[in-house]
């Protein structure tokens, strides 16, 4: 508990950068993460992302209740459950887009319940993102879009630029795509793009928000190695809200299982497989009748028969 | 008695409702203003939304105009004629093109085109997540979406309802001077002799500038605030329609008593 | 569609919004209120009919002012106009000020007969001699009552 509170005191080195007009946030900015705070966290052995016991309640509905987790550098992590369990609240409590009511949220040892918004969009720029179904910028093209944090946050020069696009573009197989826009890709090819933008400026930390959603067989293996490939390159720490059990457990280091707000289960994909807890075994197995019950909670059909013969 | 107390609680959920939407769209106005200042400092973004909201409105406003200046060519003809002063056509036409017709329909035909336009754009990239996506990569969507889109507006509209007007008083001249006959040199001279430039065509430009504030806020608002859903989106193009064409002639009235008053 | 022709196309837009900002300011719209400097003089009228501020000030018919403003004095019940006049042109102190109407249903104007006098008016001075407005239910009362005195006297 004391490193945590250490980093808090020492904020990341930041490259003074070349002065960057584009943003709107008064922030000091930085350029695309370089190598020198990555080493320097490595080093501390920090988590990447922490959460100690984070709550978080929509008005009266609770959501989250009192979860805890941490994700370390080099770290692919699946988190898994339910629609509506929770999932994505956690996701986007790490991105900053939401704020926890109680508990504590770190990322690269910055308390986000403490921070301002030009600080919060500085750690953000640290970040990708990758979205349900892509939400890449449908007035642009795939390069344009790809470009697009380059640009906003970086003066570099257009040639440095084009080249730096087209690198993440090969890396996803989409070069020769590079002057499509984003009505003529496919659903799988979309991802990729935004995958690749989300990499664009080499994330500390990238966020999936169910990125096999919605992909064929074929789309959604190229998918899963292309963001265990990423992870291992980037060096990055990797957090990715799925329901494929299947694909996921050969891709990841680590699965946490989120039922009702509580994670309920965690281990390596090989402890998951080999659990004989209900839940999980329910979930790995896709089964209609377990802890996660086919009913919504209503009163007993008896009670229903009973009221109508009275 | 129900039924009375039910009405009631209507009109108060709606008056209450009403107050904080207002509310909600001035601070909303107040963040655009704040982060405005990238509009301007990167001119491409906001020179790309002029072209959106007053290049692809051009056609619509030059033909409309036209027409509208014709039948005030030929209203205007119908009814001077009965007082024995068909010479002061060109005073009616470009009086009521430049005072109120100018503004007023340009801005309705600006709210339906361009308007409608802005909130379908700014909705569908709420619906598809490309507004929360741009949050995460650290760009703030108001300065590097809704700020630009406001701003073309902002400045399209006055330069439209003055295509409008200038386009109106030719219609009203082919109609007057070249199809019915009256004379040209009356037409202009008696034009030029009442119409004021103070008070008749900056008054005139005052309100149409008004108006594109009105249009653009009220259309990047229902974008950046509606539901993100395919209907949501159709509820709010319709809402930017309504909402505008009201502002606009309320607007209008308060503008015209302050400006007109003495006359 | 490219940077370039979009520039273009925003820039003839400007470009022919800003040429019809000058149409209707140089060809339709006249610059009486703001060109040149003026001079503001008063007068009294014992009646000013239905003269409104900004109708035009004319003398030989050609405009050579505004009304600025009308109010009513209080202690000799008369209206008092303001004329805003063009500096370019004077007038004698003893010029007289009447308010006449274009045409018979026309709108009313100030008419301005210039007297014979070496000085010239400036700003704050009054019009001396002044002429009311006809009004035309007072002529045709007028008319009626004339009417009324003949007929008795034709009778005879």
């Amino acid at each position: 508990m004391i490193v945590p509170s250490m980093c808090a005191g020492h904020p990341q080195p930041m490259n003074q950068a070349i002065s960057n007009e584009p943003t709107a946030n008064e922030s000091p900015s930085s350029e695309p993460p370089s190598n020198e705070p990555i080493s320097s966290e490595s080093i501390s052995n920090e988590p990447v992302v922490r959460l100690e016991q984070v709550r978080f309640a929509y008005g009266e509905r609770e959501i989250l209740r009192g979860v805890d987790f941490a994700v370390h550098r080099g770290q692919l992590v699946a988190i898994m459950g339910g629609s509506g369990s929770g999932k994505t609240t956690l996701l986007r409590l790490i991105g900053g887009q939401l704020h926890a009511n109680a508990g504590k949220v770190t990322v690269a040892g910055q308390d986000l319940g403490a921070l301002s918004t030009s600080a919060l969009y500085a750690l953000r720029r640290r970040m990708g993102m990758l979205f349900q179904f892509g939400a890449l910028f449908t007035d642009m093209s795939v390069f344009d879009n790809v470009a697009f944090p380059l640009r906003e946050h970086t003066d570099l020069p257009f040639e440095l630029i084009r080249d730096l696009v087209l690198m993440k573009l090969h890396a996803v197989g989409l070069r020769g795509a590079a002057a499509l826009m984003p009505s003529e890709l496919s659903g799988g090819m979309a991802r990729r793009v935004a995958l690749a933008r989300a990499v664009a400026l080499d994330p500390l930390l990238v966020l999936y928000d169910e990125p096999f959603a919605g992909l064929d067989p074929i789309s959604l293996g190229v998918t899963g190695q292309l963001i265990r490939q990423l992870n291992d390159a980037l060096g990055a720490a990797s957090i990715m809200v799925t329901h494929d059990v299947r694909v996921s457990l050969e891709l990841v280091d680590y699965v946490y299982f989120v039922s009702d707000g509580v994670i309920v289960a965690r281990g390596t994909p090989e402890e998951i497989r080999a659990s004989d807890d209900p839940f999980v075994h329910q979930f790995v197995h896709a089964e209609a009748h377990g802890p996660v019950p086919f009913h919504y909670p209503a009163p007993p059909l008896a009670s229903l028969l009973d009221e109508v013969a009275a | 008695m129900n039924a009375l107390l039910e009405l009631l609680r209507k009109i108060g959920a709606m008056t209450i409702d009403g107050v904080w939407r207002l509310g909600f769209i001035a601070r909303f106005f107040c963040v655009v203003l704040r982060y405005s200042g990238q509009s301007f400092r990167r001119l491409p973004l906001t020179i790309r939304e002029i072209y959106f909201s007053g290049v692809l409105s051009l056609l619509i406003i030059l033909v409309s105009g036209l027409f509208v200046g014709m039948v005030l060519g030929l209203q205007g003809y119908d009814i001077l004629q009965r007082f024995g002063s068909i010479d002061a056509l060109g005073i009616m036409v470009a009086l009521s093109l430049l005072r109120e017709l100018g503004p007023v329909v340009a801005g309705l035909l600006f709210a339906s085109r361009a308007g409608s336009a802005v909130t379908a754009e700014i909705g569908l990239m709420k619906t598809t997540e490309q507004l929360q996506a741009m949050d995460m990569m650290a760009v703030n969507p108001i300065a590097r979406v809704v700020a630009p889109r406001f701003w073309g507006g902002v400045i399209s509209m006055p330069l439209l309802a003055a295509l409008f007007s200038a386009m109106g008083i030719l219609g009203g001249w082919l109609i007057g001077v070249v199809a019915i006959g009256v004379d040209d040199g009356a037409f202009w001279s008696q034009m030029r002799a009442s119409v004021d430039f103070r008070y008749d065509v900056l008054n005139g430009i005052i309100k149409s500038f008004v108006f594109g504030m009105a249009v653009s806020l009220i259309a990047v608002f229902e974008g950046y605030d509606c539901q993100p859903t395919a209907e949501g989106v159709s509820r709010a193009i319709t809402r930017t329609v309504v909402s505008s064409a009201l502002v606009i002639l309320a607007l209008d009235f308060v503008l015209t008593s302050f400006m007109f008053r003495g006359l | 569609m490219s940077r370039t022709t979009l520039d273009l196309w925003v820039g003839v837009f400007v470009a022919v919004g800003f040429a019809a900002l000058v149409f209707l300011a140089v060809k339709v719209g006249n610059h009486s209120g703001s060109s040149g400097p003026i001079y503001t003089v008063s007068a009294a009228f014992d009646n000013i009919g239905g003269l409104k501020v900004r109708a035009p000030v004319k003398s030989a018919g050609v405009v050579v002012g505004r009304v600025g403003s009308i109010g009513f004095d209080k202690t000799k019940f008369r209206a008092v106009v303001r004329l805003d006049l063009d500096g370019r042109y004077t007038f004698p102190v003893d010029t007289s000020a009447s308010i006449l109407t274009s045409g018979l249903l026309g709108e009313q104007y100030v008419g301005l007969d210039p007297g014979a006098e070496e000085t010239e008016l400036k700003t704050g001075d009054q019009l001396q001699i002044t002429q009311s407005a006809v009004v035309l239910e007072k002529l045709i009362g007028q008319f009626l009552f004339n009417k009324a005195a003949e007929a008795p006297a034709s009778a005879k």
